[in-house]
């Protein structure tokens, strides 16, 4: 039962970095970023071609990836959202829609659908005692991992200046701008910031979970559902349900298996139910 | 914000996220609409592009010019069409493409089709058309069982065959618990069924099944459960395919179940889903498989040609497209006539060994392609001499033995 909960924050963990960057990204820009699964997709097939085609590892990996998707991710907002701000957000949701697709056809052209192989790293190899039981020190790895990423931007937004800026800029735009601060320089960076943990999250899938183009899209519709449940934009919040959600899962298929593949969206209902802006969502901003 | 209305579209959206004149009358008979019309209708985008998809079309067209090349002057088809559409796996699609093939594209017969509920929902308008289809790509034992017409044929496999060579085997190797996963829809529940009835009739035992969301990338919790089981397991059965099979093998291994006693089985594996993985990942598991390319010489021989035009090794689902269109054409053959009903009595009941099929009938009852399979086994990376040389092969299991008889359930 432990070890099932353990378990689930693992999956958690993958959640909760996805919807963390979907949520800075709605925060600062009101953007809906549909292409997130894309990009953790790109994440996991940067990892592979790394190792494929360079011979450049895992932990070098960790660290490429989600650089050069955040620079992808910039030159994305410059080129292509920038243009749509102020306008409906459905063209936000068209444009990044369309992205999603565009981005997963051209890998499927260029990689077919079957999965790609990717070792883990053999330094995570084995599996670690910790006290009530064994567990495989990836996962370990990847949980602690994800836990410190949540951490260090939770402290970024709120222990720095930088974040305040951030913070600031997203609840109040006209009256930040009047207190002589920048508000646009930060939109660009921070969209690529988002993009680059869905390409963390994308490395960190790849030893473990099936590398082909579809693996976004089938991802990405359950972590939409995290992002509502903790609060559209909430950064606290769409972390917080992320792990919530892992757990709720992995109890699920442990005692409903049948009912595994909608308890996640039962949750979402009763939560807009009850509280409409979800559990972590106030009517402005970030948390 | 608009927190509340956003939230509402955003998941609706994310849904959406988840892809002439007669012949030369060979015999008295005639060729309608100025010559015959293959048609290979599969999913050209989606899961099952690699393991059958567009190559498969190829493997058609070679079919083609092998009876042209055997035939010559007296083929009977002198001009050949081989045509093709994409169903994306969706049984809607596949209803209507299997219109527009069979009315405005002229198609004489449909072939291989995958995924279960599109290949019905084709039989349907195979029956309603009086057209001919060869089902190569779903493993449901409905299309010879209730859900058989005239015009339907089953080749290649299905989920008893599956059950009855790999859970049989294993059961009667030793292995006589078995927790089973199964991706929860047709094809999954279909196979834990069957499964299940092969295992309890080897005299093993099912400690448990479960159902699992379909598609998934996390099977952590079933994987934690299965050494827990009272009794514990011997083998986990997995009856996931494609993309989920390549997540709940890493995972089976990440989680070390093997050293844990619990082996893995597997009910459905394409040799793209070795290649996926690796063969370490899979090394030892037991499968059935209904051809391999390197279990002889003409089977490689063939493979070769294969390679020469795509690039790759053919899977098992090539070879059955490529068979038959072959078949079909001989019968056309036969009959001197592509007229359906002149063509299905040439088939019924028809005895022959080509490359894919060996010790071969298609039973008249049914319209099921009996014919031998092979019990393999992933063989381990140190044991393979060259690209896509994966299996080895355990045991031939005889087509008498290999598929279901017929149980009466089918009525023409």
């Amino acid at each position: 039962m432990i070890e099932q909960a353990f378990n689930g924050l693992v999956g958690g963990a993958f959640y909760a970095l996805l919807a963390l960057g979907l949520a800075v990204i709605f925060g600062m820009l009101g953007v809906v970023n549909f292409a997130h699964g894309a990009f953790y997709m790109l994440g996991a097939f940067g990892a592979f071609i790394l190792l494929d085609s360079f011979g450049i590892g895992f932990w070098a990996a960790l660290v490429i990836v989600p650089v050069l998707l955040g620079l992808v991710g910039m030159a994305l907002e410059r080129l292509l959202i920038r243009r749509l701000s102020g306008l409906d957000p459905l063209y936000g949701f068209l444009l990044t829609f369309g992205l999603a697709l565009i981005l997963q056809d051209l890998v499927r052209r260029q990689y077919g659908v079957q999965s790609q192989q990717y070792a883990r790293p053999e330094l995570l190899g084995g599996t670690l005692n910790l006290g009530l039981f064994d567990y495989p020190a990836y996962q370990v790895f990847v949980l602690a991992l994800s836990a410190v990423v949540c951490g260090a931007v939770w402290l970024l937004l709120t222990r720095t200046k930088i974040g305040m800026i951030v913070r600031a800029s997203t609840e109040k735009p006209e009256l930040t701008r009047a207190l002589g601060i920048d508000v646009s320089r930060w939109v660009t960076p921070v969209f690529g910031f988002g993009i680059a943990l869905a390409g963390l999250a994308g490395v960190l899938a790849a030893p473990m979970r099936a590398i082909n183009p579809l693996m976004g899209g089938d991802l990405i519709i359950v972590v939409f559902a995290v992002v509502v449940i903790g609060g559209l934009g909430s950064v606290f919040g769409s972390v917080a349900a992320g792990f919530l959600i892992g757990l709720v899962s992995a109890l699920g298929n442990l005692y409903v298996p049948a009912l595994s593949q909608t308890l996640v969206f039962i949750l979402m209902a009763a939560v807009l139910l009850w509280r409409p802006a979800g559990l972590f969502g106030r009517q402005e901003g970030l948390t | 914000m608009k927190a509340k209305g956003l939230s509402i579209a955003v998941v609706t959206a994310g849904a959406l996220l988840a892809g002439c004149g007669g012949g030369p009358g060979g015999g008295g008979g005639k060729i309608s609409d100025g010559g015959v019309t293959l048609a290979v209708l599969n999913d050209q985008s989606a899961v099952y592009a690699d393991l059958s998809g567009k190559n498969s079309v190829t493997a058609v067209e070679m079919a083609v010019a092998d009876y042209k090349a055997k035939y010559g002057d007296k083929a009977v088809a002198d001009k050949i069409e081989v045509i093709s559409a994409d169903h994306q796996n969706k049984p809607d699609l596949a209803n209507s493409k299997a219109q527009e093939l069979y009315d405005r594209r002229r198609a004489d017969v449909i072939l291989d089709v995958p995924s279960s509920a599109a290949a019905l929902a084709v039989a349907t308008q195979a029956k309603a058309k009086k057209k001919i289809f060869i089902d190569i790509g779903a493993a449901t034992t409905e299309l010879e069982g209730k859900q058989c017409n005239k015009y339907t044929f089953h080749y290649g496999y299905n989920t008893y065959m599956l059950a009855n060579g790999t859970g049989s085997t294993v059961t009667a190797d030793g292995a006589k618990t078995w927790y089973i996963v199964y991706p929860d829809y047709a094809f999954g529940q279909d196979m834990n069924k069957s499964f299940t009835a092969a295992i309890q009739k080897a005299g093993g035992t099912v400690v448990r099944s479960d159902p699992t969301p379909f598609p998934n990338d996390n099977f952590s919790t079933f994987l934690l459960k299965a050494p827990n089981l009272n009794p514990k397991p011997q083998v986990l059965g997995t009856m996931q395919a494609g993309g989920d099979l390549v997540n709940l093998v890493k995972q089976y291994n990440e989680y070390k179940l093997q050293d844990k006693g619990i082996d893995l089985a597997v009910g459905l594996m394409f040799i793209t889903d070795i290649h996926s993985l690796g063969p370490d990942a899979l090394a030892g598991t037991t499968f059935t498989d209904p051809w391999y390319w390197n279990a002889n010489q003409q089977n490689r021989a063939w493979a070769d040609k294969f390679m020469a035009k795509t690039g790759t090794r053919p899977s098992f689902a090539h070879a059955a497209n490529y068979s038959a269109a072959l078949q079909y054409l001989e019968a056309v053959q036969r009959a001197g006539t592509d007229d359906a009903d002149a063509v299905v009595k040439e088939l019924e009941g028809h005895t022959f060994n080509d490359v894919f099929a060996d010790n071969a009938t298609i039973r008249a009852e049914d319209h099921l392609l009996l014919h031998d399979v092979e019990l393999a086994q992933v063989k381990p990376s140190s044991e393979v001499k060259e690209p896509w040389d994966y299996e080895k092969i355990l045991k031939t299991i005889p087509a008498e033995q290999a598929f279901q008889p017929a149980d009466g359930s089918c009525r023409l």
